[in-house]
């Protein structure tokens, strides 16, 4: 059963405003029952002043396209006409405390009906929407296979990182990573067959280069791994400082280290160069982090240090990685990293960007 | 107000009797099966006695043609891969529309990553097999032929021997999705041609996790998963003890007394159709009325939407469950009611009872006394519904 928030349930059980309105001069109706939703949206708007004095909903749908509907009446009474075109369907679902990602489409109905019974008031033509279609691929941002389609052709997407960037799926969890890898090869293929887009362009199922494997022994956790530069591959060729520590930061030999379980690393016996000052503890963490973030910029996100405090390294995460559960596990590998470099234990913190 | 429970096609109450019997087989007899010392002799002795029970249920041959897997889904999918593995020469596969996922997406996977061509064999309005459509599909290109037994949604029983009869006649394999029909219909599998068949515990009064796949003797049998030589080599990993020794003592309990519970279960399936039906207009029960298991009832109600009603049922302390699309996730409703061409004006609104051994009178009484309420209210919210009734054409919408 869904997880629908307390307020989603009360304006199903008890809705406001629900049935006919004789004196309605705006009408929006939307959906059909081949779709298994449809909302119908009855204003009475004062001539003079253009206010909405009530509003009324018929709806056919599940609970929380009535409660959407009621949350949409008690949001738009009391409005002009012109405040009440500027509600989105956002608005709708926080007046609910939230919707589960599944059921966001229902808030959209809502402000569908709404402009279209702006549109009738006005007496103005309706436009076609962006209406979500297919099944929905992301569940962490609700991303559905129309829109990841849409973004596919439109931009000429043809790596995954760029769909995430493009419509944010598979930023969260990632677990629709293989739907979204077959939907971006089957809309390439079909591109390529309408002719435009490059075969040699398009991205094929299984493309991705399998995770590099230094990276994997040593306890990261890749959560995305899109056909892109190699997270390892040193980030600046001309490293900006040099420390004498034979080759810790090199994948070749890092490897020999990795065998020994993830808690003894700190006493790997190359990697401690004692009395390493705070300043040159700060530029190889640094150098550390700006290595590791391509990975993070993989995920759709980015990383960064903002200071270090004893045994803490803390870090500032952004875009899809903040609120990520795999951020925690990429940043458990990068702690990895920076203690062997620095030859003493450490934790990596994400911290809020003062 | 007690709950009342009509959802037990999804799953049902493990008997007290059950659990009573697992219960030594978690710190007392928790011996490993395949061990020689007598913690495992105990065990095994206990497996050996439920895996009978099993076999008497489904009417078996030789206990050792039931193998013990993790439940339905692990059964279908290893006896689908078993059959295309070991028939050279054949990568089709036959089954229905109306099947439970776990056949529909591993077809749907066969065919898009693994060069099976997959036949998907239509029903009718009443969810009966086009059986000329499938004698059209046979050839001796299919490996595996894969009904179900009985429909989970609407109950309506395919005629599965007969069936598997057609099979043979072009050398295919025929395996059977009888998840639902385990333990409510008498089975006799020795005196059919059926050569597999899949069964899942908690779909009888037994613990949840486990399952089993009968294999007829002389079968040719892939491992779908390999290790130890536990079920003779055909399924690795150390048994579920206790939980075989509780779906041993469900399989006793539904043979013991099927004949009346079934009858009894019929009788107040019927009289909460019946009631229900009468009492609210527009709306209908789904299936083959003819040949039905005897505890399932899905009801489509037109105009209203499936998840909205389960909610207010919900409220009302009634569970069941239904074939709209809002439950699943999906846009689209359930696709065994699409296959049967059900229209969608009712497809969204179709609520699934199902009922158990345990199902009173008292709560078929509460059902019949809360429904036409919820169905009311939420008609009285609907745009396709006005103070005289339907009134689905009086709604025009900007987008559909």
């Amino acid at each position: 059963m869904w997880e629908y928030s307390e307020k989603v349930k009360e304006h199903f059980f008890n809705p406001r405003n629900a049935g006919n309105l004789q004196e309605a001069n705006a009408v929006g109706e939307v959906g059909s029952l081949s779709c298994g939703d449809a909302l119908k949206l009855m204003l009475k708007v004062n001539p003079e002043t253009e206010v909405i004095e009530d509003a009324k909903f018929q709806t056919f749908g599940c609970g929380s396209a009535i409660a959407s509907s009621s949350a949409l009446t008690e949001l738009v009474i009391g409005k002009t006409i012109d405040e009440a075109r500027k509600l989105t369907n956002q608005d709708i679902a926080d007046f609910l405390d939230g919707l589960p990602p599944e059921k966001m489409h229902c808030s959209v109905m809502g402000q569908e009906a709404l402009t279209a019974a702006v549109a009738a008031w006005k007496g103005e033509e309706l436009d076609d929407d962006d209406h979500e279609e297919g099944a929905l691929i992301c569940k962490c941002f609700a991303v559905d296979e129309g829109m990841i389609e849409r973004a596919i052709r439109t931009n000429k997407l043809t790596n995954l990182e760029m769909v995430t960037f493009y419509t944010k799926a598979g930023g969260g969890c990632n677990s629709c990573r293989e739907p979204l890898e077959e939907m971006l090869a089957d809309v390439n293929k079909a591109m390529v067959e309408e002719g435009i887009l490059d075969a040699s362009e398009a991205y094929v199922f299984g493309a991705a280069p399998a995770p590099k494997k230094e990276k994997k022994v040593q306890g990261f956790v890749i959560p995305d791994q899109p056909p892109m530069p190699a997270p390892t591959a040193p980030a600046q060729p001309s490293a900006p400082v040099q420390i004498e520590m034979p080759g810790a930061l090199t994948p070749a030999a890092a490897a020999p280290a990795v065998a020994a379980p993830v808690a003894e690393a700190p006493a790997a016996p190359a990697a401690a160069p004692s009395g390493m000052s705070a300043a040159k503890e700060a530029i190889l963490v640094a150098k550390i982090i700006e290595e590791m973030r391509p990975v993070f910029k993989a995920d759709g996100g980015d990383v960064e240090l903002v200071d270090m405090e004893g045994s803490m390294v803390l870090v500032h995460l952004t875009g899809a990685c903040s609120g990520c559960q795999l951020a925690s596990q990429t940043l458990g590998g990068l702690g990895q990293k920076i203690t062997q470099a620095l030859g003493r234990p450490v934790r990596v913190m994400p911290v809020a960007m003062r | 107000m007690d709950p009342v429970y009509l959802d037990n096609n999804a799953t049902t109450r493990v008997y007290p009797e059950v659990v009573d019997a697992m219960l030594p087989y978690f710190s007392e007899q928790f011996g490993n099966a395949s061990s020689i010392h007598a913690f495992g002799a105990e065990v095994g002795g206990a497996l050996r006695s439920a895996r009978r029970s099993l076999q008497s249920l489904i009417g078996a041959e030789f206990d050792h043609e039931i193998i013990f897997t993790s439940g339905g889904t692990e059964s279908n999918n290893t006896a689908i891969r078993s059959a295309l593995a070991s028939m050279p020469g054949r990568n089709e596969v036959i089954t229905s529309s109306v099947e439970h996922p776990a056949i529909l997406a591993l077809c749907d996977w066969l065919e898009k990553h693994e060069d099976v061509v997959v036949h998907r064999i239509p029903v009718d309005k009443q969810g009966r097999l086009d059986i000329e459509a499938y004698r059209e599909a046979l050839s001796d290109k299919v490996a595996v032929v894969s009904f179900m037994w009985a429909n989970n949604e609407t109950g309506t029983i395919f005629p599965v021997d007969g069936l598997a009869e057609l099979a043979h006649e072009h050398g295919a394999l025929f395996h059977t999705d009888a998840v639902q029909a385990v333990g409510k219909v008498p089975m006799d599998l020795k005196s059919t041609e059926i050569d597999m068949l899949s069964m899942s515990s908690h779909k009888l009064h037994g613990p949840k996790g486990l399952g089993a796949l009968y294999v007829r003797r002389g079968t040719r049998f892939r491992p779908l998963i390999r290790g130890g030589h536990q079920e003779r080599g055909r399924r690795g990993g150390t048994e579920n003890a206790p939980a075989i020794v509780g779906l041993g003592q469900a399989a006793q309990m539904a043979a013991a007394t099927m004949a009346e519970d079934m009858a009894r279960i019929e009788a107040l399936r019927d009289r909460l159709e019946k009631g229900l039906v009468q009492a609210i207009g527009h709306c209908f029960v789904t299936g083959d009325p003819h040949d039905r298991l005897p505890n399932t009832s899905t009801i489509a109600f037109e105009y209203i939407e499936g998840e909205a009603i389960l909610l207010k049922l919900n409220q009302a302390g009634i569970a069941a469950s239904s074939g709209s699309a809002c439950t699943s996730g999906s846009l689209e409703p359930s696709h065994v009611l699409r296959a049967m061409d059900i229209p969608f004006t009712a497809a969204h609104g179709a609520i699934r009872f199902s009922l158990s051994r345990e199902t009173t009178d008292a709560e078929v009484d509460r059902v019949l006394e809360v429904m036409p309420e919820i169905i009311e209210k939420l008609r009285e919210m609907s745009p396709f519904w006005t103070n005289e009734g339907a009134a689905p054409e009086g709604f025009n919408p900007a987008y559909a």
